[in-house]
């Protein structure tokens, strides 16, 4: 076939692991490979909730995008100035133009906490924290450093939000924390959610709940946040309730990258792209192609969901550039650790359709309990990152962890599903 | 799945009250709707949102999230819990005759 160009936006973990399994699929006769991102720092995301608590420093969770490039992909550090998708080309913010035979959108999503009302203003970094950035991980872990009791208000803004189970981790070890610390007595923490409850998911959502009653976190739900008071230590709901708070740990509201909005024709209001849930194509145009967290899809924004993708993404792909019918194959798989504390976590798995349920994984005599506490599930997070770096955007099989959802081991599955 | 008589027409309505088939729907029943959910009188800016919905549900199968409304609809998300004081995406489904909003992941 021709040399084909596929351009690539975004060298996070979607992005690089696609470029990478497409190197390997295609000769450097066959097809040239663009990967574009604003800045080369590649932050490994899971490890920015260990950050605040000194269990992780910045400098160990962030490496070169390009270092993570096979040979024969070339990076571009520029920021994408638009997509013109009726000329198949993409424009960076330093003239150049990229055009391509396939197009696949991979930035990610954007922390916008100037959309919510006082959230930046006075106080912010000082009182006011999230720990979704590395910045703001780092400040966090200095004001945790010298906290010495008062009332924590966690909270997540609406949704979609990336790991929506990561405040909810921070939560549980911001309560071990206080307690390794000896302050937990004077500490009162709270986790305040627009959610109906601890979770999206029911089954999940109340076993999560049991677990903020264990450890004494006050639940507030349905609540809305609109505006923050940094200095006074208020966040209010726009339904007029207030929560005061020595420490706001936020999460702030989430969009799609920016260039998505200058993008006539690409994305929704929000700047994510819409997506065709199990092929991946974008009803945008037939050869772009969009995973990870800068898509609409009703599944986790997250890194195993990305993962899962993935496979489905380049192999169709692969099938799209030879004029093939698209692999459907893709069911919303996700699969999430759930930090807990005192060195234990919580493994949930589900799809579009299955709710996380109790059980074990990956069959039934596997070795990670679903939904329960377990020491082996802390150690798999662990272990994850060392996966991540090696195996996983490197773009190798991890063996036994497929894109399809595993049924086996799970317990009370529905028969019919919604 | 049960089925309940509002301003005179017999429409099919889930748990919480939601219609289940939005053709089912007509303004007399949106009214009604509102007075049992706390809204005397349905003014223009009301109306200007339940249509929005209603219209992008019926668009695209999806309701609009509070966001998405606020960014989209015109009215700001303040007033839209002046309006909608209990949850201005649920109430304004509810009012419009389409499904309940389901929380993404």
């Amino acid at each position: 076939m021709m040399k084909k160009q596929i351009v690539i936006l975004g060298g996070g973990t979607g992005g690089t692991m696609t470029a990478n399994r497409l190197r390997r699929h295609f000769d450097a006769d066959e097809a040239a490979i663009h990967v574009a991102d604003r800045d080369d720092w590649h932050v490994y995301q899971p490890g920015l909730l260990f950050v605040p608590f000194g269990l992780a420093h910045v400098d160990e969770i962030v490496r070169p995008r390009h270092r993570q490039l096979r040979t024969g992909i070339v990076f571009h550090e520029n920021e994408v100035e638009s997509v013109r998708i009726e000329r198949d080309e993409v424009q960076l913010d330093d003239g150049t133009l990229l055009p391509y035979d396939v197009l696949v959108i991979a930035t990610g999503a954007r922390l916008q906490p100037e959309e919510t009302e006082g959230l930046t203003g006075p106080g912010w970094n000082e009182r006011a924290f999230t720990f979704y950035t590395p910045g703001g991980a780092d400040q966090l872990h200095r004001a945790l450093e010298s906290f010495d009791g008062g009332r924590v208000v966690v909270n997540l803004i609406d949704m979609p939000i990336k790991c929506p189970v990561a405040p909810l981790e921070f939560a549980f070890l911001a309560d071990a924390y206080f307690r390794e610390c000896g302050i937990r007595n004077r500490v009162e923490l709270v986790y305040a959610t627009p959610l109906d409850g601890a979770f999206t998911k029911p089954v999940a959502s109340k076993h999560l709940a049991g677990l903020l009653t264990e450890k004494d976190i006050e639940l507030v739900t349905e609540f809305n946040a609109g505006e923050v008071d940094g200095v006074g230590g208020k966040l209010s709901s726009y339904d007029g309730r207030d929560l005061d708070f020595d420490l706001l740990v936020t999460i702030p509201l989430h969009g799609g990258a920016a260039y998505v909005e200058r993008s006539p024709g690409l994305g929704d209001a929000l700047g994510f792209v819409p997506t065709n849930k199990s092929t991946l194509q974008t009803p945008a145009r037939p050869n772009v192609f969009a995973l990870g967290d800068a898509t609409d899809l009703p599944t986790s924004k997250a890194g195993s969901v990305t993962h899962f993708e993935g496979e489905v993404l380049t192999e169709n792909i692969v099938r799209f550039l030879e004029g093939k019918e698209l692999d459907s194959g893709y069911d919303g798989h996700a699969n999430c650790f759930i930090e807990t504390g005192f060195h234990k976590a919580l493994l949930i798995d589900f799809n579009y359709d299955i709710e996380p349920l109790p059980g074990r994984f990956p069959t039934p005599a596997g070795p990670l309990p679903l939904l329960r506490e377990s020491r082996l599930n802390h150690l798999g997070k662990l272990m994850f990152q060392w996966v991540y770096w090696h195996v996983l955007l490197p773009g190798r099989e991890i063996p036994g962890l497929g894109p399809a959802m595993p049924l086996a081991g799970k317990k009370n599955v529905p028969t019919t599903t919604t | 799945m049960t089925t309940l008589e509002i301003a005179e027409t017999t429409v099919d309505v889930d748990a919480e009250g939601f219609l289940t088939h939005p053709d089912q729907w007509n303004e007399q029943i949106a009214e009604e709707i509102a007075r049992e959910s706390g809204i005397p009188e349905l003014t223009d800016r009301h109306w200007l949102v339940v249509r929005f919905m209603r219209d992008r549900y019926l668009a695209t199968g999806t309701a609009p999230s509070i966001r998405s409304l606020g960014k989209e609809s015109g009215v700001p998300i303040k007033e839209l819990y002046e309006l909608f004081p209990k949850g201005p995406a649920k109430l304004a489904a509810k009012i419009g005759g389409i499904p309940k909003p389901r929380g993404c992941i």
